[in-house]
């Protein structure tokens, strides 16, 4: 069972509104930026950052704006500001590609840096950036058990209790008097939990897809979904398709 | 029977008996000559070869007049465009300068060095090209030319390309994507050194859009690779042949340059009819279904009637109607673009053999070719521009010397007009077409990288070539430069993509793409077209255990926005069955059969295509003037004397807005008779000045006649009391800050992007090995389009939307005319209730839900009441 809260410091003078939850009775809090808190142990679990994206469509010839690092660390450090974290977990494809760390720009790095400083930084390896991260600050790993929870990439096949993961991208989509929306969430059915993509670039894969099939109770599967300054919840039988 | 008439003066005689030859036969060519009266002086005639003569000797012919004129206008170096109605022997007059010069010249000898083609044909269908391909093999056999017709289109196999790159044929028909590729290939310069003759079929449609852009570029190259070659443009009858003729040519900085002009009046004045019924017309909406029993009678009064109506889902709606009352079991098929191919083949082989004894059919028939003795064409629904209404009515009967039939029926009262003002310019011959436009941005980056992929270029002489196309004639150095950078690296201010650039410019001073896997990538995504995502809808069964079968037959194909907006359990009209909304399982949509005869979602039924201009400009002229009323049906008739009654009804030049209160609500009817696009543009930004005017506006709706607007407060009230006063209300400089501000929130500038970036390069609609779908490249497509709006601003592709969105989907242009027009020309009337010719848009609201860009409201509203309900209780929200 999950309730709206108010949040810890909105922003601006506009109300902010994040989802309490609890993944294998460990409470946690979706942050509508998309970052997972978790206060007992003041850990911040983010995924799917895909940091260097558009410089990674560029080496192949695709020519993407170069704005999305700067854009997705904006975000990390306004979700970071917000809660104050001991621990940062990044979940995996931090980076578009294995090349990503070694070539993002000085800058760039200097933020990261400056956001680690005074906290543990863990980055989860993915699919993405199988072989870890280079030059920057933290500890790489394929998996993680902290805090009573088990942190991988990959969701595991079938039952995995406690477990936080991403890679998925889960997206949900309402519909209202003909319209529909549709936005990144959060999805979780108490017992695992799979984060929504960080990256400002990254697009979403409808819960509703074969590939997330198996993996929660549909009967109590909830769609934390991100709004621009509050977290819409919503029950899996009640998203469309 | 044929009646023959005069073409350019030349007398031409009764008929000879009809022999029976085949329709195509017949439409390539010729006149039969006259045994009776003495023969024409046969001057003209002799400069034809012997092959010719002899032919058209055996077939007892002779070459209409026009046809010899541009012949010898061609012979003389003249690129030429030819208007002529449907069935005046185009196609033969655009090839005749080839077929004769191809002739004289005989066959190479084997052995030879290479040879390149002789003649390039181009028409904007697929299907028009096999069709011409076939017509013309069969004189060219008769005669025995030494004459090779080979056709190229994306569905000629690999192993016939390689072919026809190595041994070109004489003649090559193909489309505008294919001679982008040809042009991007290494081999270009040799395959077209020897090109003399470009012909374009059906101009006026090709020149229009982004992918006659394309086509006027690659125009614009094949100049360059052959500087002698001529042009031939032949075109439906269109109000502005100066635009077509200008296109045709080179432009040089000095001068517009104009190709010379042929145009073949005349032709059997079609017999067209506005369906007179007993029943009721409706107010408003776009089904006509009132008319469906008269609609019936006629199709069994002819051999084969061809339906026409404007959208899939009329079309849909039409078909089943038909069914409901055919108790005589007749031949009545559906074709339109959505569905599969094998059934649309089917139909379309159905037709050709004059099996079937109706088609109800889209734009998907709509161009030049032919599908049978169709002797009806009936038009639903409002033909919504003149040029279009002659071109389907052309359809019914391709012998320029029968009259064409046809119906129109139109589907509401305001419909009724419009096919009156349309059937009028029928007659006197003013037809629309839209103008070609200003060469677009993303068209031109693509052409940037197709010429880099076939040779290096230098820009500065590629600029030159560039601008001698129509479109791009007054393309500046400096945005070229930027599009060429764009090209290049992506064109940003931060400057990192150096490294990874796909052109580079090199010692020489030349550009030139950086590796193989560039033009490798160019060619899988060549073409203006890009498709909205489109799924695959299956016919599935529900197991004994109520889950979803695999397998089933596919239907055809939905658009994906139409789907979002549906629940599994909805029912819908497709493919002439009510189906029910089961899910979308990856790329596929799953319906079952619905047992209901009323299906639960309506599309939107109403015209793709707005309002033309000239239309809208003869409605309003009609509207004005009482003596014209007399044509018109005696519901239309009493409907527009009660409105004078009651209100007024407007001057050709003024602007009537009437206010009344309805409910507990104010509304306000514009009549601007712009379309639909440009009311809805209208509506935007008037509800946006309304609400900074404090008046609150709740909601607006727009059909392609009016525009309503409406809120709590009385409206009719603040304009009395000019606050504001609506002069300034309708003040030209909403085009300026309100508009900017508005479209810079609006989703529809991210589908703009979309489109630009996918024809600008930026992203691929196919990329080699890539998993993703369309689903999820609209979903990227909108994040990066965020990106660069908040870093880049003014970066060239997001200029490149803005115009396209300005001139497209929101008609700014059409919508400032009408401005600068109704200035010091708006008339107020309050009424104390709804007037009469407010009923059809009143009747609109609620069928359409209001375009807001609200997602967050709408977001918010769902997920409480779905809270609610789901979690049993009042959310504890804390606002701070």
């Amino acid at each position: 069972m999950h309730r709206l809260v108010h949040a810890i410091s909105p922003p601006s003078g506009t109300a902010l509104l994040q989802a309490r939850t609890a993944i294998n009775g460990v409470a946690g809090i979706c942050d509508p930026l998309g970052g997972l808190y978790l206060p007992e142990t003041r850990t911040l679990v983010v995924s799917d950052l895909h940091l260097e994206k558009g410089s990674a469509f560029a080496r192949r010839g695709m020519m993407l704006p170069p704005y999305d690092t700067l854009a997705t660390l904006r975000v990390l450090e306004a979700v970071i500001a917000r809660h104050n974290p001991n621990t940062v977990i990044s979940l995996g494809d931090n980076f578009h590609d294995r090349v990503g760390s070694g070539a993002m720009p000085e800058t760039f790095r200097h933020m990261v840096a400056t956001m680690a400083r005074g906290r543990e930084w863990i980055w989860i390896n993915g699919n993405h950036d199988p072989d870890g991260t280079s030059g920057l600050p933290g500890a790489s790993m394929d998996e993680l058990h902290h805090a009573g929870l088990i942190f991988r990439h990959e969701p595991s096949k079938g039952d995995a209790s406690a477990e936080i993961a991403g890679h998925l991208h889960p997206a949900a989509t309402v519909r209202r008097r003909d319209k529909s929306v549709r936005r990144a969430c959060f999805a979780t059915d108490g017992k695992r939990l799979v984060m929504p993509a960080f990256g400002v670039t990254t697009g979403g894969l409808d819960l509703r897809h074969r590939a997330m099939s198996g993996l929660f109770d549909r009967g109590k599967l909830v769609a934390h979904m991100l709004g621009r300054d509050r977290i819409y919840s919503v029950r899996y039988d009640n998203l469309i398709g | 029977m044929f009646f023959i008439h005069d073409y350019l003066g030349v007398k031409l005689l009764p008929p000879m008996p009809h022999s029976g030859f085949s329709f195509a036969e017949h439409d390539l060519l010729l006149f039969p000559v006259n045994r009776i009266d003495s023969p024409l002086p046969d001057s003209d005639v002799l400069t034809l070869p012997t092959p010719f003569l002899r032919w058209f000797a055996e077939k007892g012919w002779r070459p209409r007049a026009h046809q010899l004129e541009l012949l010898s206008r061609a012979e003389a170096g003249e690129s030429t465009l030819l208007i002529a109605p449907t069935g005046a022997g185009k196609t033969l007059a655009g090839f005749l300068p080839s077929l004769v010069d191809i002739t004289r010249r005989g066959k190479i000898p084997p052995g030879s060095p290479f040879v390149g083609i002789h003649t390039l044909y181009i028409s904007p269908l697929k299907a028009l090209a096999v069709d011409i391909e076939r017509n013309l093999m069969k004189p060219v056999a008769q005669m025995g030319l030494p004459v090779r017709i080979e056709n190229r289109t994306g569905d000629t196999p690999q192993a016939k390309r390689q072919r026809q790159r190595l041994n070109p044929p004489d003649i090559l028909l193909t489309t505008p994507e294919q001679l982008a590729l040809l042009i991007a290939n290494g081999e270009a310069e040799r395959f077209f050194k020897d090109l003399r003759y470009v012909v374009l079929d059906e101009l006026h449609s090709l020149v229009t859009s982004k992918r006659g852009h394309l086509l006027s570029l690659g125009l614009a190259r094949l100049r360059r690779l052959a500087p002698d070659l001529q042009t031939t443009g032949l075109s439906a009858t269109v109000a502005e042949p100066m635009e077509l003729q200008r296109w045709l040519v080179a432009q040089t900085e000095e001068q517009e340059n104009h190709a010379g002009l042929i145009t073949v009046s005349g032709g059997a004045k079609p017999e067209i009819l506005i369906l007179r019924t007993e029943e009721h017309v409706p107010w408003a909406g776009h089904s006509a279904r009132y008319a469906i029993a008269d609609v019936y009678a006629a199709i069994k009064d002819h051999g084969t009637t061809l339906l026409f109506v404007n959208t899939r889902s009329q079309a849909e709606m039409l078909f089943q109607e038909l069914w409901t009352i055919n108790d005589d079991n007749l031949p009545i098929a559906l074709h339109h673009g959505s569905l599969d191919v094998a059934q649309r083949r089917k139909v379309e082989a159905a037709m050709s053999e004059n099996r079937l004894r109706a088609v109800v059919a889209t734009s998907t028939l709509d161009l030049g070719i032919d599908w049978g003795d169709v002797d009806l064409v009936v038009h639903v629904g409002a033909p919504k521009g003149a040029s279009r209404l002659a071109q389907r009515i052309g359809r019914a009967n391709h012998r320029m010397d029968e009259p064409s039939r046809a119906i129109l029926v139109p589907a509401n009262r305001f419909e009724v007009m419009e096919c009156q003002a349309a059937l009028d310019a029928n007659y006197i011959g003013a037809q629309d077409t839209p103008p070609v436009g200003q060469g677009a941005l993303d068209v031109l980056a693509q052409h940037v990288l197709g010429i880099a992929c076939a040779q290096p270029f230098d820009a500065v002489d590629l600029h030159r070539e560039i601008t001698s196309a129509a479109p791009y004639a007054h393309l500046s150095w400096e945005t070229f430069e930027r599009i060429v950078d764009f090209v290049a690296t992506g064109g940003y201010a931060l400057r990192t993509y150096e490294r990874y650039a796909r052109i580079r410019k090199t010692k020489d001073g030349l550009w030139r793409v950086s590796n193989p896997m560039v033009a490798q990538q160019y060619r899988l995504n060549v073409g203006t077209i890009v498709e909205s995502p489109m799924l695959n809808v299956r016919m599935v069964k529900r197991n004994a255990r109520g889950s979803l079968g695999r397998g089933g037959m596919t239907l055809g194909k939905v658009e994906e926005y139409f789907l979002e907006m549906l629940s599994p359990g909805d029912t819908f009209v497709f493919s002439g069955k009510v189906v029910r909304f089961e899910g979308i399982r990856e790329n596929e949509c799953l319906v079952s059969q619905a047992f209901s005869f009323d299906p639960k979602v309506p599309t939107y039924a109403g015209g793709k295509f707005p309002l033309s201009t000239y239309l809208a400009a003869q409605v309003r002229k009609m509207l004005a003037d009482p003596a014209r009323h007399a044509s018109l049906p005696d519901q239309v008739r009493d409907w527009l004397a009660l409105q004078k009654d009651i209100s007024m009804l407007p001057r050709e030049d003024e602007l009537l807005i009437e206010t009344f209160p309805r409910g507990s609500r104010h509304y306000m009817v514009i009549y601007a008779f712009e379309g639909r696009l440009a009311h809805q543009t209208l509506g935007m930004l008037l509800t946006r000045r309304l609400d900074r005017a404090g008046l609150k506006p709740l909601g607006f709706v727009a059909t392609d006649y009016s525009l309503a607007v409406w809120g709590l407060d009385d409206l009719g009230n603040a304009f009395r009391a000019r606050r504001p006063s609506l002069a300034q209300l309708f003040d030209e400089d909403m085009l300026g800050d309100d508009l900017e501000a508005w479209l810079n929130e609006s989703f529809l500038l991210k589908r703009t992007f979309r489109n630009c970036a996918v024809i600008a390069g930026l992203i691929d609609q196919r990329h080699p090995g890539k998993e993703k779908t369309g689903r999820q490249i609209t979903v990227s497509a909108d994040l990066i389009y965020d990106v660069l709006r908040a870093h880049e601003p003014d970066h060239i592709l997001l200029e490149a939307t803005r115009s396209d969105a300005a001139t497209g989907l929101l008609d700014i242009g059409r919508l400032g005319s009408m401005l600068k027009r109704i200035k010091g020309h708006i008339t107020h009337r309050r009424l104390d209730h709804i007037s009469p010719l407010a009923v059809p848009v009143m009747l609109e609201i609620g069928r359409e839900a209001v375009q807001g860009e609200a997602h967050d409201f709408l977001l918010s509203e769902a997920a409480d009441d779905l809270i609610n309900e789901a979690m049993g209780g009042e959310p504890d929200v804390v606002i701070r």
